[in-house]
């Protein structure tokens, strides 16, 4: 698996999920323990750094590790233990989102959480505690985290759980790979009683009415989520389609359609082929194709149905995997999507302020979406009680400078309101953000049980270098 | 030499890989030059205006495994690397009835193991860099299987493949990938030789860099060659063998 020297090792060069940041690095699979073991023990023996990667949808650089080497674990994607009664899984760490539906449903079990795709591993997802749309209520991923078994580069495998080696539980849950490789984890799926949800569509003129209608909704849904046009400005600053999802109880569908076939996404979209509708997007992919295509989709929440449809998980939950191919509409430069989390008290004021100042910058964001957010328990967190917003920009070499000062700006704005960002996502943020959203507690916490678990500093990502906690590419 | 501000070339020493070198060195790019023999490159240098204008490193191009870390190395003393130029060849004399694998084995080695070797590295970095420029010195030979020396002919050939299929493979990063096939270059390689149209290297070199700084996909040093081939190529292997070609 591995060769005798590092300089055998065969090269790749790895991008983010939103194709604007790359480096090259060593690469090498792991499909066991004792291969990860063996992993960071040549690392150790040969000065290599090591990065973490499993199906690379972070959307900047959290799996990538310029000049070290990158493991991924993939190949580890056993079930290892499964009661049906309680909905408890073992799952090895390349386990996805995909297989855990696929897996399931036919059971009644649904994952807990879930992200707008279906892909991410449940390793890559326990790293960075991803959320979903039903944050306000059920928290992130890590709340339904049970154990986690850690193999770190000193060469032990931790037991960690919110009673055994609590600490390094609660921090290597959204400690974006900085303290080991997840091998197990053991989770709790949701009882589901119908293959389908009660989703509602509705319209928000402006970011007041988003706002209002969120506090109004996350009282009765179980998900929640909004999409925000961000180039409208003036009196239509802000506004979008808000929609609202709901379990149905027990008995509620009287023959439960569990077939995961049933649930697979349609093979075409208004008519054209899911595969076309990124190439058809990137024709819309300008300022001015995007304010046509904004407009059209305001015309059409507005004034189209608002009544209750069934929908399945599927088509509800991975909306991003109805168009697996939007992202080339952002070829050849990319794009960053950049996920401020801002306590509630001050959201509206805060995503005001960044919807104006990214238009008047002439770099406005082609997709926003908001969620709301609860705080929870882990280390670096980027969760609060508070709102999220989504924004995607895309990159050129002309608006690049541009697009990077003003998002530092934003940054400054969200660390002033006491915010947070999320590392899945990020690709801008400074040390000095990253500093003041965590705090200097936090980070010291964090960096003393790396200390203990990574005392040769193994571990090492593109990502956590930028944010000052390693040395910089190919250190 | 506006396209480049830094260079690297693989079989440095003498020959079209010194003359490459100087023009480079000339025209104000910061050249890496590697070959095996130290002596040879360290002359160069002198001659070229010194270590300010030339790095000179020893790398035997058999020794794969150093490839790639000397590579790194390069990057970091020269602070990137905009074009790299793999030219190290051999071409032992190989006589009529004779088979000999020895000779075979280091001809594949060095015309074209050698080159994955470099290009893997140069390959990631430049994709990465969304920029750069491969070269590859392939030969006139590579366009057909001659009777005089198979094993010559074959790494040539693959060569020339190998490079068409990197460049498929990085023209979409924006990454040049550059095939040039000299005709016979009077260098210690062709001496004793009766070849025609034979060149002195310093006009292989200008033509060679001319090419690279285009981002030419595939061209002919010299030019003349490009409808000789085209004939040659197109010989009926029936005919082809009854020849002295």
């Amino acid at each position: 698996m591995l060769p005798p020297l590092p300089s055998q090792l065969p090269r790749r060069v790895f991008d983010g999920f939103g194709y604007s940041t790359r480096s090259v690095s060593g690469f090498v699979d792991a499909g066991s323990v004792a291969e990860l073991q063996a992993a960071f023990r040549y690392a150790g023996e040969h000065g290599l750094t090591v990065g973490l990667r499993g199906s690379g949808r972070s959307y900047g650089d959290a799996a990538m590790n310029g000049g070290g080497l990158v493991v991924d674990a993939r190949r580890m994607k056993r079930v290892l233990a499964w009661d049906p009664a309680t909905g408890v899984a073992d799952l090895e760490p390349g386990f996805t989102i995909e297989d855990m539906w696929r897996t399931f449903l036919r059971e009644g079990w649904w994952p807990a959480v879930v992200p707008g795709t279906m892909f991410p591993t449940i390793g890559g997802i326990a790293a960075m505690n991803v959320h979903g749309k039903n944050c306000f209520k059920v928290g992130p991923w890590g709340d339904h985290i049970l154990e986690a078994d850690l193999v770190a580069p000193d060469g032990n495998v931790y037991r960690t759980s919110r009673t055994e080696n609590e600490e390094l539980f609660n921090a290597a849950i959204g400690g974006f790979g900085m303290l080991g490789a997840f091998s197990r984890l053991r989770v709790q799926l949701k009882r589901v009683y119908s293959g389908g949800l009660r989703v509602r569509g509705h319209y928000c003129r402006d970011l007041a009415e988003q706002f209002a209608w969120f506090e109004e909704y996350t009282q009765k849904s179980d998900y929640c989520v909004s999409w925000v046009d961000c180039i409208a400005g003036g009196a239509s600053l802000g506004r979008g389609q808000p929609h609202s999802a709901v379990y149905l109880h027990e008995d509620e569908d009287r023959t439960p359609d569990f077939d995961p076939a049933h649930q697979d996404l349609p093979g075409h979209i208004l008519g054209v082929p899911r595969a076309l509708v990124g190439t058809i997007l990137a024709k819309f992919n300008t300022n001015l194709g995007m304010r046509l295509l904004n407009f059209g989709k305001n015309l059409a929440s507005r004034f189209g149905p608002k009544s209750e449809v069934i929908q399945g998980h599927v088509a509800f939950n991975f909306l991003l995997d109805y168009v697996p191919t939007f992202r080339d509409a952002y070829r050849p430069h990319g794009f960053v999507q950049y996920q401020p989390f801002v306590p509630k008290e001050s959201a509206q004021e805060v995503f005001t302020n960044i919807l104006r100042l990214t238009q008047a910058r002439g770099v406005p964001s082609y997709l926003g979406v908001m969620k709301r957010h609860r705080a929870d328990e882990f280390l670096l967190s980027h969760g609060l009680d508070g709102y999220s917003f989504a924004l995607d920009f895309p990159v050129t070499p002309a608006n690049r400078a541009v697009l990077w000062k003003t998002l530092h700006e934003v940054s400054d704005m969200v660390c002033e309101a006491g915010g947070r960002f999320y590392p899945a996502k990020d690709a801008v943020i400074r040390p000095d953000h990253f500093q003041r959203a965590w705090g200097q507690a936090r980070i010291a916490r964090f960096n003393a049980l790396r200390a203990m678990v990574d005392p040769a500093r193994r571990l090492r990502t593109d990502l956590a270098a930028r944010f000052g906690l390693c040395g910089p590419e190919g250190a | 030499m506006g396209t480049f501000k830094t260079a690297a070339v693989i079989g440095a020493s003498v020959g079209i890989g010194a003359e490459m070198v100087r023009q480079l060195a000339a025209g104000g790019v910061r050249v890496a030059a590697v070959a095996r023999r130290l002596p040879e490159l360290e002359a160069l240098q002198a001659a070229c205006g010194g270590p300010e204008r030339v790095s000179v490193y020893s790398h035997d191009v058999r020794r794969f495994e150093e490839a790639p870390s000397l590579f790194d190395r390069i990057c970091a003393d020269l602070g990137g690397v905009d074009c790299l130029i793999y030219n190290a060849g051999v071409m032992p004399r190989v006589e009529e009835s004779e088979y000999n694998f020895g000779k075979d084995r280091e001809m594949i080695e060095v015309n074209l193991l050698g080159a994955m070797a470099w290009f893997n590295p140069a390959g990631a970095y430049m994709e990465a860099r969304r920029a750069g420029t491969l070269v590859g010195i392939s030969s006139v030979a590579g366009d057909r299987g001659r009777r005089g020396n198979p094993a010559y002919h074959t790494s040539k050939a693959a060569l020339t493949t190998y490079l068409e299929s990197l460049r498929n493979r990085l023209d979409r990063y924006g990454v040049h990938v550059v095939t040039v096939k000299p005709g016979p270059v009077a260098t210690a390689m062709t001496e004793g030789l009766k070849l025609p149209l034979m060149i002195p290297a310093e006009e292989a070199a200008r033509g060679a860099l001319a090419l690279a700084e285009a981002g030419t996909g595939v061209g002919y040093v010299p030019r003349t060659w490009s409808p000789i081939m085209l004939t040659i190529q197109h010989v009926p292997s029936v005919i082809f063998r009854r020849t002295n070609i």
